[in-house]
C-alpha cells in the first residue's frame, strides 16, 4: 500500500514536471530549428530579494514555472451558454485518463531486496497486472471522451466541428495501433508490458528490428494518437481555430495542454517498450529477471536515454513535416495504415510458424527472419505508394457539366 | 462560379514522382534540414539578437527609420524655411509647425517652433521625402523611451539636439541643399 503510494507520488511528481520541462524544451528546439534563440532569460530573479545581486538566467530554465504562473492567474473565463458540469469534467476526464495510463507502464525494470525491502520491488505502479496493454488502450479510448465532452460542452459550432475532427482521428488510428502491437504480442504470447521487455531482452532482437512493417504503423499510428504533427488537426493552432479546446482559458487549457503532452510521453514509452526493448541494451543492462542495484538503475537510465531521444524525435518531426489534409489523414489511416498493419500480422505468424516447424534456433535462423521481415516491409511500402490511395483530386470535374455533379453527388 | 465558367482555368496537378510517392525520402529531406538548422543554431548562428546586451547593427543606418532630427546649416542655423510640406505629407499628422518671417536674407521663413510626437509618428519617412531642403531626416536611434506623453512631444530644441548627438555617426545627406551654405 504505502509502496504503491509512494511509486504514485515518484511518478506523477515526475510526469507533471517532465512535461514542464518538455514543454521548455519543445520551445527551444523550435527556436533552434527556425534560426532563433528561444526563452532563456527566465531564471532565478535574485534581484527581487536584494537590490545588488544580479539575477541569474541558467538558459531559462524558469521558464516553466513563470508558464504555470501565467496559466493559473490568467482569467478563468466560463462562458455563459456552456453546459457548465461537462465544462468542468471534460479537461479533467482527459487528464485523469491520461495519468491513469502510467499506472500499468513501467518506469525501471526491478530493484533487488534487501536495502529498501524484503522484496523485489518492481518499478510499476501495479504490478502483474497481466493484462498492461488492454488498460493502456482502454484508457487512451477514454480521451476521446475528453475531447468530445470539451467541444460538445463548449456549445460552440467550431470547438463542435474540432471535436468532430478529433474523435474521427483519433478512432480511425485506434485501428492501426491494435494492429501494430499485434505482432508484438503474437510473437511474446503476452499482454504484460513487463514480458514483452523481457522477451526482447532474452533474446537481444528488439521488435523494431524483427517486425519492421509492425514498428512503422505502430510509430505512425502513435504520433497521430498523441496528435502530434504531421497529424495535428485535433488542434491545428495556425489555420484552424484551436479545435475541441478554443472556449477554455486559464488552468482548464492548461489541463488539455499537459494531457497532450502525457499523450506523447505515454506514446514514447510504448514505442520504446514495444519495439526498442525497454530497459534493454546490449551488454550493458543484462536480460536476467533478478538484477543487481548496478544494473536495476543501469536499466532505469537506458529507458530514460531512449524516451528521451523518441520524444526528439517527436519534437523535431514537427517542424519538418506538413501536416495532412483531412481526407489524406483518413485515407492514410483506412488504406494505407490498415493494409500495412494486416500484412504486418500474415508476416509475423508466418514467420513465426517457419520457424516453429523447422525447429532450427541458431542464430543464422534469426538473420534470416529478420532479413525476410525487412523485405516483406519494404516491397509492402513500395507497393502501396504505386497504389497512391493518398493521391486524390478532390476539384470538381471540368468535363461534367453542374447537372451531372448534382447527380452524382 | 459554376464549373463550366469559361474563365476557369484548369490547372493539372503536377504528378508525384516516385520518392514523393513513397513519402520517406521526401520525409528524410526535410529532417536533413530540420537538422542543418539545428546544428547551425547550436553553433551560435542563430539571427536572434539578444537586445540589452547586445545592440543591433543596421547594414545602412542613413536609411533606418528612427527618431528624427532638424539640421542645422553651416552657421548652426536651423536648416528649416518652415514651407509645412513635411507637415502636409505626414499621414499621422503629428507634426506641428509655427512659421514666422525670417531674420535672415537669404530665406523669407523659418520655423519659430517644431514639434514632433513622437508617439503618433509612424516613422513612415514622408516628412524626410518631402522637405524640399533636407532638413528633416529620420535617424538610426531606435530606442526611443519616455515616462510621459508630454516627454515624447519633441520641440525644435530637442530635434536639433539629436542632429548635434548623430551628425559626426551620420552625416547630412546633403548639405549643400537650401539656405546659405
Ligand atoms: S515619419 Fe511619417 S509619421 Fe513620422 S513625422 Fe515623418 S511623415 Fe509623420
Ligand atoms: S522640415 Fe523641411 S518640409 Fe518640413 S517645414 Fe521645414 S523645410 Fe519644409
Amino acid at each position: 500500500m504505502i509502496e504503491a503510494l509512494i511509486k504514485i507520488a515518484i511518478v506523477i511528481g515526475g510526469l507533471m514536471t517532465a512535461a514542464a520541462y518538455f514543454v521548455l524544451l519543445e520551445r527551444r528546439m523550435a527556436a533552434w530549428v527556425q534560426d532563433r534563440v528561444g526563452p532563456n532569460r527566465v531564471g532565478a530573479p535574485l534581484s527581487q530579494l536584494n537590490k545588488s545581486w544580479k539575477d541569474l538566467r541558467l538558459f531559462g530554465l524558469g521558464q516553466p514555472a513563470a508558464d504555470g504562473v501565467k496559466f493559473i492567474l490568467k482569467e478563468e473565463y466560463t462562458p455563459a451558454h456552456v453546459d457548465k458540469r461537462l465544462f468542468v469534467l471534460a479537461p479533467i476526464s482527459i487528464l485523469v485518463a491520461a495519468l491513469a495510463t502510467f499506472a500499468v507502464i513501467p518506469f525501471g525494470s526491478i530493484l533487488p531486496p534487501g536495502l529498501l525491502s524484503d522484496e523485489p520491488i518492481a518499478l510499476v505502479i501495479s504490478p502483474g497486472a497481466g493484462v498492461g496493454m488492454l488498460v493502456v488502450f482502454a484508457l487512451s479510448s477514454i480521451a476521446v471522451y475528453g475531447v468530445i465532452l470539451g467541444g460538445w460542452a463548449s456549445n460552440n459550432k467550431y470547438s463542435f466541428l474540432g471535436a468532430l475532427r478529433s474523435s474521427a482521428q483519433l478512432i480511425a488510428y485506434e485501428l492501426p495501433l491494435g494492429l501494430g502491437i499485434l505482432g508484438v504480442i503474437l510473437a511474446t504470447g503476452s499482454l504484460d508490458l513487463d514480458k514483452i521487455i523481457s522477451a526482447q531482452a532474452e533474446t537481444g532482437w528488439w521488435f523494431a528490428f524483427t517486425q519492421p512493417l509492425g514498428f512503422f504503423v505502430f510509430f505512425v499510428a502513435a504520433f497521430a494518437e498523441a496528435a502530434r504533427l504531421p497529424f495535428d488537426l485535433p488542434e491545428c493552432e495556425q489555420e484552424l481555430i484551436g479545435g475541441y479546446h478554443t472556449e477554455y482559458s486559464g488552468i482548464k487549457l492548461l489541463l488539455f495542454l499537459v494531457a497532450e503532452f502525457l499523450h506523447m510521453i505515454a506514446a514514447s514509452f510504448l514505442i520504446v517498450m514495444l519495439f526498442f526493448g525497454g530497459w534493454h541494451f546490449w551488454f550493458i543492462t543484462g536480460a536476467d529477471a533478478n538484477p543487481g542495484w548496478v544494473q536495476a538503475i543501469l536499466r532505469v537510465a537506458v529507458l530514460m536515454t531512449k524516451i528521451f531521444l523518441v520524444i526528439l524525435f517527436f519534437m523535431l518531426v514537427r517542424w519538418s513535416w506538413p501536416r495532412f489534409r483531412f481526407d489524406q489523414l483518413m485515407a492514410f489511416a483506412w488504406k494505407v495504415m490498415l493494409p500495412l498493419g494486416l500484412i504486418n500480422f500474415v508476416a509475423v505468424a508466418a514467420i513465426d510458424q517457419f520457424r516453429t516447424i523447422s525447429g532450427n534456433t541458431s542464430p543464422g535462423m534469426d538473420l534470416l527472419c529478420v532479413a525476410v521481415a525487412w523485405v516483406i516491409c519494404i516491397v509492402a511500402w513500395v507497393g502501396i505508394s504505386f497504389a497512391g490511395p493518398l493521391v486524390a483530386d478532390n476539384r470538381p470535374r471540368a468535363d461534367l457539366n453542374p447537372f451531372d455533379i448534382d447527380s452524382q453527388i | 462560379m459554376k464549373a463550366d465558367d469559361p474563365n476557369i482555368k484548369w490547372v493539372e496537378e503536377p504528378k508525384l514522382g516516385l520518392s514523393g510517392k513513397m513519402y520517406a525520402p521526401m520525409f528524410v529531406q526535410g529532417l536533413a534540414t530540420t537538422f542543418k538548422h539545428l546544428k547551425n543554431s547550436l553553433q551560435g548562428k542563430a539571427v536572434t539578437v539578444s537586445y540589452p546586451e547586445q545592440e543591433p547593427q543596421f547594414d545602412n543606418p542613413l536609411i533606418y527609420r528612427g527618431v528624427h532630427r532638424l539640421n542645422k546649416d553651416s552657421q548652426g542655423r536651423v536648416k528649416c524655411v518652415a514651407c509645412f510640406l513635411c507637415a502636409t505629407a505626414c499621414p499621422a499628422h503629428c507634426i506641428d509647425i509655427i512659421g514666422i518671417e525670417s531674420p535672415w536674407e537669404d530665406r523669407e521663413k523659418y520655423p519659430e517652433s517644431f514639434t514632433i510626437d513622437e508617439l503618433r509618428c509612424i516613422y513612415c519617412g514622408m516628412c524626410e521625402e518631402a522637405c524640399p531642403v533636407d532638413a528633416i531626416e529620420l535617424t538610426s536611434l531606435y530606442n526611443l523611451t519616455g515616462r510621459s506623453r508630454e516627454e515624447m512631444i519633441f520641440d525644435k530644441e530637442k530635434l536639433l539636439s539629436v542632429y548635434d548627438a548623430t551628425k559626426d555617426t551620420e552625416p547630412m545627406r546633403s548639405p549643400g541643399m537650401g539656405g546659405a551654405v
